[in-house]
């Protein structure tokens, strides 16, 4: 036989027009993957970024030695945090739609990763999330008026109008700044983490990328510096198979998970069923744990599915079939854990309806509040003098005078 | 002659490239199966296959890494960057390795490599969909530096820039790409079929790079610009009833030195004018460049135009774009100075 060297192209599973097709996802059953000690080392524990860790079975039972046992009133919470999470997404693209904001990215499917993460962490921890993390904020606690102030860039936007709607920053609930500049974010958490360490103090830091952004030399580097300095860290691939249209083989993820380039590194790796928002808690908890403990950093790959389209200027009907999401064997965050409250008699249907309508209101109330500030094209808008703020501390004379020039030529123009 | 918009254009330039030359390939984030972003790749992965048209991971640095070993290995690769404000995590490969590799073995390597990538603001793109970084590429010895104004001039230039054995930086400014553009956001969008540059040949011509395109000749001024502000430049100037001189430069590296200076010792006076940040851009170059050969013919002090330097604000998008009124104010400034 003729053998020769060729190149590979990752293979993508389907196609619009063809039969969805999700054989490639390897499946833990619910419950069957054991929970090491938080100080395992690494070293021992990889069969964890090869399995799937599960909580949830398909009937909504909570099965399994990853079971975190919260109570009630946290079950119910999260799913309150869900539930906002995705009438606010659905509602600010409808005002992208309807011209009121440029832009926007909804979390559609994956609400579970930031939602059960940010409830899994102490409110001290510092959060370096994604575009696609609103659902921290929610968590949070933070005025959703603040976040469509943003989305508006209008007179309360604490970005003060220079960023693309989504990329939002909270000082007060130590969240930071988003940058449309994919997994720069990723080192930088480590090295705030690398800062706790060297002060003592013991709050964690934790970071979120796509599978996608995994690509960037970034993403090597947090893992080599978090496993060096073994910071207290927790790295995360949200991976949402599709970063715009590329299929997350052509991340790296035919040969091998994501989660298993903790241990290449030397560093603990795990793979959870990202939708199933007790397992995603377990997870997170587990890991933060460790960081808090000095076992060191955690990478973690939550397997989910982007239900939406990329954003508001993406047509996903162009490279993925249209009806995958509804094959995707790891279902809906949002339905799972109602299905998992109903089973314990602690939730229903009607309840659900009415905390729905509830939410929808809210986001109304809200959305009226914050257009009052004003928008992109009406309203009471920002100084454009701001524009000149910030680029250094203090105005350095060039800056001085070419917002002089800016005021003129706006004069000239009204 | 057919009629295309820049994006088609730019398409043709890949498609002909790709049939003619075995060794070209196409590679970056989203290009193949779905065309790009801005659908500049459309369907060359159907017809010219997997192996010729790449999907790559995102990972800018490794694109341009591996297309500088692709090049090395007697291929032509066509890099994509997604946007020119993505072009950073591949700037040391850039700057270190594909300016100066043909240098550094004195010839014996080289990597004929170009990198496209969609730059400039007005699509409300906030500052990581809209900067303009042609200036700092200019400044880095061994590469090439190229910025087509229109469709007709963006096929030539791509497919001269694919032949050419030196590396390229093919940038294309992301708000002409359907149509001409005077800087007014609010006038309705000019479709390309409108333009005498928008009349682009099938088939295979290029458009050399390092010769300036005197776009309109005149004799009160000089306006030296490339890209979108051709357009803004120009109409601000017809606008005041101005006899100007608009040339395009269409590469800042090769720079067509004599066409400037020409025009300059004729005219006497000159508007400098890019979208990109006023301070060490590319525009400094240009005037201490006129100042060096034309400074006896020059009857007022040169003017700048260019973007605030500031990050590109999502909100004040128009206040910072450097539109007819600041281009207003240079011309004024240099035919009033006696
Ligand atoms: C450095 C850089 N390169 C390219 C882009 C353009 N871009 C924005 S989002 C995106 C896809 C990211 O996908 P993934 O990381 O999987 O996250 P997801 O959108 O799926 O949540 C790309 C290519 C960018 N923003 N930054």
């Amino acid at each position: 036989m003729n053998r020769r060297s060729r190149l590979h192209v990752p293979r993508v599973p389907a196609r619009p027009g063809e039969a969805p097709d999700f054989s490639y996802v390897d499946l833990s059953p619910a419950g069957a993957v054991a929970r090491p000690d938080v100080n395992a080392r690494a070293r021992d524990i990889s069969f964890l970024a090869v399995e799937l860790v599960r909580v949830l079975d398909d009937n909504g039972e909570a099965l399994g030695p990853w079971h975190p046992h919260l109570d009630v009133h946290e079950l119910q919470l999260g799913l309150r945090h869900m539930l906002l999470t995705r009438v606010f997404d659905d509602r600010m693209q409808r005002t992208q739609r309807q011209g009121r904001i440029s832009f926007y990215m909804r979390s559609l499917g994956e609400e579970a990763v930031s939602v059960a993460q940010a409830m899994a962490l102490r409110p001290g921890d510092m959060l370096f999330p994604s575009y696609r993390n609103q659902g921290v904020n929610i968590v949070r606690g933070r005025p959703l008026v603040d976040l469509m102030c943003q989305l508006l860039s209008n007179t309360r936007d604490m970005c003060k109008g220079r960023q693309l709607p989504v990329m939002y920053h909270w000082v007060a609930g130590n969240i930071f700044s988003i940058s449309g500049n994919l997994a720069t974010q990723f080192p930088q958490a480590v090295g705030w983490a690398m800062a706790a360490a060297i002060k003592g103090e013991d709050h964690i830091a934790a970071s979120w990328i796509g599978e996608g952004s995994s690509a960037e030399a970034d993403f090597h580097h947090a893992l080599l510096f978090a496993s060096v300095y073994q910071a207290p860290v927790i790295l995360n691939v949200v991976n949402n198979q599709w970063a715009i249209s590329t299929f997350q083989g052509f991340a790296g993820g035919e040969q091998r998970s994501f989660a298993a380039r903790g241990p290449g590194y030397g560093i603990a790796g795990i793979r959870v069923d990202g939708n199933d928002f007790l397992a995603v808690y377990a997870v997170t908890q587990w890991a933060a744990e460790r960081a808090r403990t000095g076992a060191g950093p955690t990478l973690i790959e939550l397997v989910t599915y982007r239900a939406s389209a990329h954003s508001t200027s993406d047509d996903p009907a162009r490279y993925r079939p249209k009806d995958d999401f509804d094959r995707w064997p790891l279902g809906d965050p949002i339905a799972r854990l109602k299905q998992h409250l109903i089973r314990l008699g602690e939730w229903s249907e009607q309840r659900h309806l009415a905390l729905s309508a509830e939410l929808e209101e809210l986001v109304a109330a809200n959305w009226k509040e914050a257009v009052t500030y004003g928008m992109l094209n009406e309203g009471p808008r920002l100084n454009p003098d701001l524009m000149f703020d910030d680029v250094f501390k203090e105005l350095p004379p060039h800056l001085q005078r070419q917002r002089e020039q800016m005021r003129a030529e706006i004069a000239k123009k009204d | 002659m057919p009629q295309m918009n820049m994006i088609q254009a730019l398409n043709s330039a890949m498609d002909i490239m790709l049939t003619r030359d075995p060794s070209v390939v196409l590679m970056g984030e989203d290009i193949g199966y779905f065309g790009g972003v801005f659908r500049t790749t459309e369907g060359l992965q159907r017809k010219h296959g997997e192996h010729r048209v790449l999907d790559t991971p995102i990972a800018e640095g490794g694109i341009i890494a591996a297309a500088i070993g692709m090049g090395v290995n007697g291929l032509r690769p066509v890099a994509e960057i997604q946007f020119a404000d993505y072009i950073y995590p591949g700037f040391d490969q850039i700057v270190s390795e594909l300016a100066r590799l043909r240098f550094r073995t004195a010839g014996d390597f080289f990597a004929p490599v170009t990198i496209r990538t969609p730059c400039g603001g007005g699509i409300r793109g906030g500052q990581t969909h809209s900067q303009s970084p042609e200036g700092i590429f200019t400044h880095v010895c061994g590469v090439k530096v190229a910025m087509p104004s229109n469709p007709y001039d963006a096929k030539g230039m791509l497919i001269a820039s694919i032949e050419d054995d030196d590396p390229v930086l093919f940038f294309e400014p992301k708000r002409l790409y359907n149509g001409p553009f005077d800087g007014d956001p609010n006038k309705p969008a000019v479709p390309w079929s409108t333009h005498p540059k928008g009349e682009v040949p099938d088939g295979y011509y290029t458009v050399p790079l390092g010769k300036a395109d005197i776009v309109r000749p005149g004799n009160d001024l000089t306006i030296v610009t490339y890209g979108t502000m051709t357009f803004v430049a120009a109409a601000a100037a017809a606008a005041m009833g101005l006899d100007a001189e608009v040339i395009d430069l269409r590469s800042m590296v090769p720079l067509d030195v004599d066409t400037i200076c020409t025009s300059v010792k004729k005219t006497g006076r000159c508007v400098v004018a890019h979208e990109a940040t006023r301070f060490s851009g590319f525009g400094a170059e240009l005037v201490a460049l006129i100042q060096e050969e034309c400074f006896w013919n020059l009857e007022a002090p040169i003017q700048r135009v260019a973007g605030w330097d500031t990050p590109y604000p999502h909100a004040f998008e128009w206040e910072y774009f450097p539109g007819q009124a600041r281009v207003t104010t240079a011309l004024k400034a240099v035919m009033e100075s006696a």
